[in-house]
C-alpha cells in the first residue's frame, strides 16, 4: 500500500479538496435569483435587460447580427449564433446570479446579475 | 532509440483516442469547449515511464492534432494552456519526490481545468466566468484521482518494462 499512497499524499489531497470546497461554498452562498441580464461584447457592456422582460435581443457586431438572445419567464437563452461551434446555443438557459452563457468565437458573454448584493463586483469593493 | 519512437507513436495514438472519446462527452460547465482531461492518463504514464521530454512532446502534439481533428482553433488554445499548466504542475510535484502518482495526477487534473477557464476568461475579457471555477476544479480533482489510480496500477505492473 505504501507504494501507492502515502501520508503526504493524503494531506495534500485533503488540502486541495478543502480549498476547492471553500470556494464552492462561497459561490453557492452568493447565488440568488437574478434580476438583470448583462450582455458583454469583447469585454464591454453591450446591453443590460431586466430578466422580467420577455423579449428577443439581436446582438450585433458592426451592423451584423451575430447572436440572438431570448429572455422568457425569467430565463435567458441563446437561441441562435453564427459561430462555427454553436456551443453557446447548446448551453442551458440561465437565471441565477453569476451564471453565464459564453460564445467564445464571437467573444460574447451573457451574465445574470442579482440585486445589490451577491455578485462579484460588490464583494470586490 | 527505435523502440522509444515506437512507444511514442503508440502513446500518441492512445492520447488521440482519449481525445476523441472526450470530444463525444458533453461537458458544459458554464464555458463551452472545456475538456474533462481524460488524456492526462497518457501524460502521467509517459512522465513515469519514458521521461519528461517525451511526455511534454506527446501532450503538445496530441493537443494540436486533436484540435484539428475534433475541435477548432479555440479548443487548441484552451487545451494548450490547460495542458501546459497541467504538465508543469505534475512535473514539479513529481520532481519533489514526496508524492505518489495519484496526487500528482490530481494536481494535473485541477490545473488542467484552471488553465482552460482562465484562458477563456482572458479571451472573452470577462473574469466573471470564473464563477464556474469551483465546479471545474472539483471535476478536475475527480478526473485526476481516477486517472491517477489507473496510471499507478499500470506503472506498477509494466512501468519497469518500458
Ligand atoms: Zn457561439
Amino acid at each position: 500500500m505504501k507504494k501507492r499512497f502515502g501520508k503526504t499524499d493524503f494531506i495534500v489531497l485533503l488540502v486541495i479538496l478543502a480549498v476547492i470546497s471553500l470556494a464552492g461554498i462561497f459561490v453557492v452562498l452568493n447565488r440568488e435569483n437574478g434580476e438583470t441580464v448583462v450582455i458583454f461584447l469583447q469585454g464591454d457592456v453591450y446591453q443590460e435587460i431586466p430578466l422580467t422582460e420577455n423579449r428577443e435581443i439581436e446582438i450585433q457586431k458592426e451592423g451584423v447580427t451575430v447572436n440572438v438572445l431570448n429572455i422568457r419567464d425569467g430565463k435567458a437563452d441563446m437561441t441562435d449564433a453564427d459561430c462555427p461551434d454553436k456551443l453557446c446555443v447548446h448551453q442551458k438557459p440561465i437565471s441565477k446570479s453569476g451564471e453565464t452563457i459564453v460564445c467564445l468565437p464571437n467573444k460574447i458573454v451573457v451574465e445574470v446579475k442579482g440585486g445589490q448584493e451577491g455578485d462579484f463586483d460588490s464583494m470586490a469593493r | 532509440m527505435k523502440i522509444k519512437t515506437a512507444y511514442l507513436g503508440m502513446y500518441l495514438a492512445l492520447a488521440l483516442i482519449c481525445s476523441y472519446v472526450e470530444s463525444l462527452i458533453p461537458f458544459y460547465f458554464g464555458v463551452p469547449g472545456i475538456k474533462l482531461g481524460l488524456t492526462n492518463v497518457v501524460v502521467v504514464l509517459l512522465l513515469y515511464t519514458l521521461g519528461t521530454k517525451e511526455a511534454f512532446l506527446v501532450s503538445v502534439i496530441r493537443i494540436i492534432l486533436a484540435g484539428f481533428l475534433f475541435g477548432n482553433p479555440f479548443s487548441i488554445l484552451y487545451s494548450l494552456s490547460g495542458g501546459i499548466l497541467s504538465f508543469l504542475s505534475m512535473y514539479l510535484l513529481k520532481g519533489g519526490g514526496k508524492l505518489k502518482v495519484v496526487t500528482v495526477s490530481v494536481a494535473g487534473g485541477v490545473m488542467h481545468n484552471m488553465g482552460q477557464l482562465v484562458t477563456a476568461a482572458l479571451v472573452v475579457e470577462n473574469y466573471h466566468i470564473l464563477y464556474y471555477l469551483p465546479v471545474l476544479l472539483i471535476a478536475g480533482f475527480v478526473t485526476g484521482f481516477f486517472i491517477g489510480i489507473v496510471s499507478q496500477e499500470i506503472i506498477l505492473r509494466i512501468g519497469n518494462r518500458v
